[in-house]
């Protein structure tokens, strides 16, 4: 599996000969020497080392095995203790980060910039070509000359094709990356050894606890006035936790993806760390919070249910508000309520706020006897995941066995896409959603849901509305007719949503009547 | 008053119906007491789950006759509670928290089903008040031990503790004036049983008898044959008892008088044998006489209950049935009224029977209910539990009380007419609607066959038509949260009850909740399967002659190897037709079936390509004439869906073709710069070597994985591989013979050929080896080889029986998997079969994975029997989530 090879050539002259980089780097030009890592196996190498031209080769034989052993015995049945464990270490974007550790332990005095022989070469630029044949850089080949070139380095950056047998299958994550110019010896090791991983983006592997340090000497020199500093920053320390995090919270979702022979983020996708589920410029999602802020408001609102929570900025506007005594976030991912959990600070709130508070794991395809009985439900941007198929249960979950006094929905216009820049003709806004509606879509959709259980509905527009697209998002404001009460709460538990409705029809009896009236009253 | 007192409630008439039961034990109890009250030790009755409180001053001699007469681990005494939260047994101040604490304890011993004695002074009216409360909350009889000594007794032996020697006189005499003034009440405060002890002698005379509970038979084995709802019905009794084997004797007038089984069998009445029906008095007269000889046992059902006030006297409202009863028993002399009556006040509410495996009651019992003597569980096993509403047609709402059922007694009730039974959780209900012209069942246990007879006519209009409201009808309710959600077991009937960890339910919640196709069309998910145990064979870490000696050491003589099939898993549901689909399964129009995945992901996302396959193998199905064969109008197929690449193109492309991409990139550089370096001079040949051997790996790696891809433009690039059918309408297939299988499998691969434009099926290549047979397993070893060496996957090896069990009666796995040598680089890695790496690798455990594939595929199998049996889509859903749930148990994927 994973081979790690790079090559560092020069050019000389007999006054200053290519060869002196084997001064540079410790190591002599006419042996091959091996050096064991704790990964695997380190060989160095001069495939040629003349006067005019000397060219060191760093070959890394990744002991797959022991790689995937490492992790042994924690798990049940002797089995690594996670499959992401295997899963992730099996992938060779393990690659760069094992490569940035081979230099820095077999290249440490040249990284130092140490030259005891000759103590005058380290402080030298001279003509550098590095080779890394396969650098795995997912999703971030516009940034190779980015981190690159500010540097001073002539940059090519060539993708490697997939399998040539499947052209139609592009290009791998993978890009052949040379790099030229004349540089000293240490910081174009030193530049590799913090760019690499970086280029790796939130795919890194290994990580020590003394990284900052790391970064801080190896950034010496070149890293302060570097245009994408903060950039290189964040991305070499951010994904420490982000990774021990994600590996911890995707383990049974891990195995399912495996299962079903589908690819981790297939399945495990209800939380987009990178765009924090906020649209740009102006947050059509802050829009859409006040709205949701105003109806509820209106609504008289105490008790509300976020449905489909996602990260809790809702939630966490309605704890600003006094109004809102008993707020529930109820999401189906459990990635989704930790984030939002860390997002609302869960854990350092007061008792008296966190008692105001509770973050559920639910699915709206199943009936939830914890649900019923309040004054609200917000599902935001919630039926566009859901496959058209399974709407009536969302449906028959929401409006027929729950039952909250006001919902509200709201989901994308679709008619407003042309008017959005960046999103290409017959795409939809977001890659899980399931469809997307028009206005008259919807209007049927819910003046249906409002006829069946019920209820009687209004449309507001959400955003500019556009007076010939309509607005981005459209929200409907469902009301519980008031004589319908509570009569069919009774019934969630029988007959599917048809039946329930044929009984709601017949069953209202006047008490229930007279005691829903005196409760709309009291609200 | 001389001698030991024991006095019961049963003096006064007890105020409603729901207290008749207690009131009969007691007054049974005191029978016994006034037998024994002469003798010199005196036998204090108390029931064998009881709160026993025992009162009296202190230095009565409370701990001295509790340690004589219980086990200490029976006694909670209000010192040792103090000592608990004080470090001081005499400390009053804290007696507050001590009380919580033996309250507490006290409560756990009583859930739990065990005599509890309190051993506290308990003089006062409302600290035994608590505990009448704490007695009444756990459905037990308080029962009352008052030691009643001289002050001079007390007070000498708490002066001859120590730790006591202190204690003020005023303290023993206030504790004597509260005992003195409460005596009288005790039985008013609740207590069923209350023993007084005056004086040192009677004290140390008394002895405590345990006594059964009426409802505890659980020393009754049987064999049982329980019955339903009767209503009257005496012609179909009759029949009923003739079908399950019973000779019916009659009196002289020809009425059945009694009936008994040859083999000694006792029937067991659920009880409504009355109302409604055209003989209740003939049906009476037949269970009474039956019980009488010991032939029979019965509980009362609600109509009883009510007949039996009726005849006390009371108004009840002739209303359900009761006119009918009326009117029949008036033809009825006095005698048998009086006997009817006695017969009723004698019944007991529910049964525990066979070593506590099986509760007989009227309309169901939780199990904290089990085995319990109080109003509330009478009134439960009469009346059922109800969500408080009423439905269209005026009758109370019943709660679902048997989706909550988790316990380990089988409850056989009735009081619900349901149109067909089916066991729900442990639980069945017999009620069949008789008399509405529906049928009399009967379960014989512990056979747990069903018997039944068709209702002669429909003898009364139902109220509501005989729907499926009660769980099990067919149509059920909703799927609910609850049904999937936390930590859950299910129960199966192959391998008993299978837990689902709460993280691992919360995984499938959201899988399913948000990828999974309409679960009303979700009937199965496909277990996983263990691979053969570790070759030893050089360069091999599988090889089939461990998996024909696995199962030849299991007893499994003929296995069948069918080839691995090289794409994904797919399990189709397939209709007939539209109608099938909706009706049968609730499909959304425009849907005839589903291609789904092993995690119930749709195959393709195009439900039009969906429905294309779909109406292909639907025509190779008619053609093969397999709807009528069946006698079914959808099947359930266990398939392989080709290319892999159609499925699973993303992991293909970024998980396998990157290594190989990464490695095309790599290793031409690494072998011209080694050869170079070697051309220099270098001693690099060893590495060099090394080198070339891992390109080949690395291009061998690359031709594993091309193999299982190749462009799909339109269904003709698509094969689909029926490898099982895994159902049918009212019939799970799971179990038939794979020989068999794959013979209708052909069938249907050959009708798809015969059709135009056909070959979208694909024929499994199977050979049968008989692991007895050395030559056989040659071959089969051979035939394995062949196969992989053509680039083949590899193989599973079935029991041609397919559903087997060892001699010791633990289930064989239904197949175990023998992967080829070229594949398992897809899975282990390019460079596996270098020794050094192959040594390391077989050391791999497959204990677990064993166990998960065997769990799975017993859910599996449960979901096929739920489907079959017609149960409602909440308990197919039920054994389909755990599968899902299960798949996230962590354990080696690459096994």
């Amino acid at each position: 599996m994973a081979h790690v090879f790079l090559t560092i050539t020069t050019t000389g002259s007999p006054e200053r000969p290519a060869s002196d980089l084997g001064y540079l780097l410790h190591k002599h030009p006419d042996n091959a020497q091996r050096f064991s890592t704790s990964y695997g196996t380190a060989h160095v190498l001069y495939p040629e080392a003349t006067a005019e031209r000397c060219t060191a080769a760093l070959l890394l034989e990744v002991d797959a095995v022991a790689l995937v052993r490492r992790g042994r015995g924690k798990g049940r049945g002797g089995a690594p203790d996670s499959a992401l464990a295997q899963y992730v270490n099996d992938r060779p974007y393990a690659a760069s980060s094992l490569l940035s550790v081979a230099i820095g332990s077999v290249f440490s005095s040249a990284l130092k910039a140490q030259c005891r022989a000759r103590p005058e070469l380290p402080g030298r630029p001279m003509p550098l070509r590095i080779e890394v044949p396969a650098l795995p850089a997912r999703g971030a080949e516009d940034l190779v000359p980015r981190l690159f070139e500010p540097l001073g380095w002539a940059v090519t950056a060539e993708p490697v094709a997939l399998d040539e047998r499947f052209p139609e299958w592009g290009d791998s994550r993978y890009v052949r990356l040379v790099l030229e110019g004349e540089q000293r010896l240490a910081d174009a090791l030193r530049q590799l050894y913090v760019l690499l991983p970086v280029l790796d983006g939130a795919k890194h592997y290994w990580v020590a606890p003394d990284e900052v340090d790391k970064l801080l000497r190896s950034g010496e020199g070149w890293l302060e006035n570097h245009p994408e500093q903060r950039l290189i920053t964040s991305r070499y320390l951010a994904r420490r936790d982000r990774l021990t995090r994600d590996a911890l919270e995707r383990l049974e979702l891990a195995r399912l993806a495996e299962a079903d022979g589908s690819e981790l983020e297939e399945l495990d996708n209800a939380v987009d760390e990178e765009s924090d589920t906020e649209e740009k410029p102006v947050p059509l999602a802050v829009q859409r919070r006040e709205a949701f802020l105003g109806e509820l408001r209106a609504a008289k609102a105490a008790r509300v249910l976020d449905l489909g929570c996602g990260q809790g900025q809702l939630v966490a506007a309605l704890l600003k508000e006094a109004q809102f005594t008993e707020i529930v976030g109820v999401d189906v991912s459990m990635r989704a309520l930790k984030a939002a959990a860390r997002r609302l600070r869960l854990e350092r709130m007061s008792e008296r706020q966190a008692a105001r508070v509770r973050l559920l794991q639910g699915s709206l395809a199943y009936t939830d006897s914890r649900l019923k009985g309040y004054d609200a439900a917000v599902l935001s941007e919630v039926i566009e995941h859901v496959d058209p198929p399974r709407l009536p249960a969302l449906e028959y979950a929401v409006f027929g066995a729950a039952r909250p006094g006001t919902v509200l929905v709201s989901t994308p216009n679709v008619e407003y896409n042309v008017r959005w820049e960046t999103l290409p003709a017959g795409h939809v806004r977001h890659g899980d959603h399931r469809f997307e509606w028009t206005r008259a879509e919807f209007r049927a959709w819910a003046e249906g849901v409002a006829e069946r259980h019920g209820y009687a509905v209004e449309f507001r527009p959400v955003g500019p509305d556009d007076p010939e697209v309509g607005p981005p998002t459209q929200l409907a404001v469902f009301t519980m007719d008031a004589r319908d009460g509570n009569t069919r709460d009774g019934n969630a538990r029988q007959g599917n949503a048809r039946q329930g409705n044929a009984r709601d029809k017949s069953a209202q009896g006047d008490t229930t009547r007279n005691e829903t009236e005196k409760e709309g009253k009291a609200a | 008053m001389t001698g030991t007192e024991t006095t019961t409630a049963a003096t006064t008439e007890a105020k409603t119906e729901a207290k008749t039961e207690a009131k009969t034990e007691a007054t049974k109890g005191a029978t016994a007491e006034a037998a024994g009250a002469n003798r010199a030790q005196r036998a204090l009755a108390v029931p064998d789950l009881s709160l026993v409180v025992l009162i009296g001053a202190t230095g009565s001699g409370k701990s001295t006759f509790a340690a004589r007469h219980f086990k200490p681990t029976e006694i909670i005494s209000s010192d040792f509670c103090r000592g608990l939260v004080s470090d001081d047994e005499n400390d009053q101040s804290v007696s507050r928290d001590a009380f919580d604490v033996l309250h507490y304890i006290a409560g756990k011993r009583l859930a739990a089903g065990r005599l509890t004695v309190v051993d506290a002074t308990s003089v006062q009216a409302e600290s035994r008040k608590q505990l009448v409360r704490l007695a009444r909350e756990y459905d037990v009889l308080p029962v009352a031990i008052v030691l009643d000594m001289p002050e001079e007794v007390c007070a000498a032996r708490n002066a001859a503790r120590p730790d006591r020697a202190g204690l003020p006189r005023h303290v023993i005499q206030r504790h004597q004036r509260e005992l003195r003034r409460s005596l009288r009440h005790l039985e008013r405060e609740g207590f069923r049983k209350v023993h007084i002890l005056r004086g040192v002698e009677q004290a140390e005379a008394a002895e405590i008898t345990l006594e059964r509970r009426y409802n505890d038979l659980r020393h009754l084995t049987g064999p049982f044959d329980i019955v339903g709802d009767i209503h009257g019905c005496r012609s179909e009794l009759e029949t009923l008892l003739g079908k399950l084997g019973y000779a019916v004797e009659r009196d002289g007038a020809g009425r059945p008088v009694d009936a008994a089984h040859p083999d000694g069998r006792t029937a067991v009445f659920v009880g409504d044998l009355v109302d409604r029906g055209p003989d209740s008095p003939g049906v009476l007269r037949l269970v009474m006489g039956m019980v009488a000889a010991g032939h029979a046992l019965c509980v009362p059902g609600n109509h009883e209950n009510k007949l039996g006030r009726y005849l006390k006297g009371r108004k009840v409202q002739h209303t359900h049935g009761l006119a009918e009863t009326v009117e029949q028993l008036e033809k009825e002399d006095d005698t048998f009224v009086a006997e009817v009556r006695a017969f009723i006040d004698s019944l007991v509410s529910h049964y525990v029977l066979d070593g506590g495996g099986l509760v007989v009651c009227h309309a169901g019992l939780p199990e904290k209910y089990h085995g319990r003597t109080s109003g509330r569980v009478r009134s439960h096993a009469l009346y059922g539990d109800t969500t408080g509403e009423t439905d269209e047609f005026g009758l109370p709402v019943r709660y679902p009380w048997a989706e909550d059922y988790r316990g380990r007694a089988a409850v056989v009730y009735g009081h619900t007419p349901v149109p067909n039974t089916s066991w729900i959780n442990n639980t069945i209900c017999l009620d069949t609607g008789a008399v509405f012209g529906g049928k009399m069942s009967a379960l014989r246990w512990p056979e747990r066959e069903l018997v039944d007879v068709p209702a002669e006519r429909v003898w009364y209009e139902p109220a509501r038509p005989l729907s499926t409201e009660a769980p099990g009808g067919a149509d059920g309710r909703p799927l609910d949260l609850a049904d999937v959600a936390g930590r859950r077991t299910v129960e199966t009937r192959h391998l008993g009850r299978i837990a689902v960890k709460e993280e691992n339910a919360a995984a499938a919640l959201e899988v399913m909740s948000r990828f999974a196709i309409d679960p009303r069309l979700l009937a199965y998910l496909p277990p996983t399967m263990a691979p053969c145990a570790t070759s030893k064979e050089d360069g091999y870490l599988e090889h089939p002659a461990e998996a024909f000696a696995g199962y030849r050491a299991d007893g499994v003589r003929h296995v069948v190897c069918e080839e691995k099939h090289m794409g994904s898993r797919a399990v189709v549901l397939l209709c007939r037709d539209q109608d099938v689909a909706r009706e049968r399964f609730g499909a959304a129009d425009g849907l005839t079936g589903a291609v789904h995945t092993r995690t119930g992901r749709p195959f393709f996302d195009d439900p039009e390509r969906t429905e294309a396959v779909l109406a292909r193998l639907r025509a190779a199905v008619d053609a093969a004439g397999l709807w009528e064969e069946l006698a079914t109008g959808w099947l359930l197929f266990d398939a392989e869906l080709m290319p892999w690449s159609l499925k699973s193109g993303g992991l293909l492309r970024n998980q396998y073709a990157a290594v190989g991409a990464a490695s095309r990139a790599v290793f031409p550089g690494v072998l011209s710069a080694l050869e170079s370096a070697a051309a220099r001079g270098v001693d690099v040949s060893g590495l060099l070597g090394l080198q070339r051997e891992r390109a080949a790996d690395a291009a061998a790696f690359t031709e594993a994985y091309r193999r299982y891809c190749w462009p799909v433009e339109s269904l003709a690039d698509v094969r689909l591989a029926p490898f099982q059918i895994l159902a049918a309408e009212g019939r799970s297939l799971a179990a038939v013979p794979h020989d068999e299988q794959l013979a209708w499998l052909d069938r249907l691969v050959d009708a798809d050929r015969g059709e135009q434009g056909g070959g979208l099926l694909t024929r499994t290549r199977r050979l049968v080896v008989d692991t007895e047979d050395e030559a056989s397993v040659a071959e089969g070893v051979r035939w394995w080889l062949d196969l992989t060496a053509a680039g083949g996957e590899g193989m599973v090896v079935k029991p041609l029986q397919a559903y087997v069990r060892r001699e010791d009666g633990r289930l064989t796995q239904p197949g175990v998997k023998c992967r080829g040598r070229e594949y398992l680089r897809i899975v282990y890695g390019p460079e596996y079969t270098r020794p050094e790496n192959l040594d390391r690798l077989r050391v791999r455990h497959l204990g677990h994975k064993r166990s998960l594939a065997l769990r799975e595929y017993a859910l599996g199998l449960e979901a096929l029997d739920r489907i079959a049996d017609g149960e409602p889509l909440w308990r197919v859903h039920e054994a389909v989530f755990a599968v899902l749930a299960l798949e996230s148990e962590p354990v080696d994927p690459r096994l």
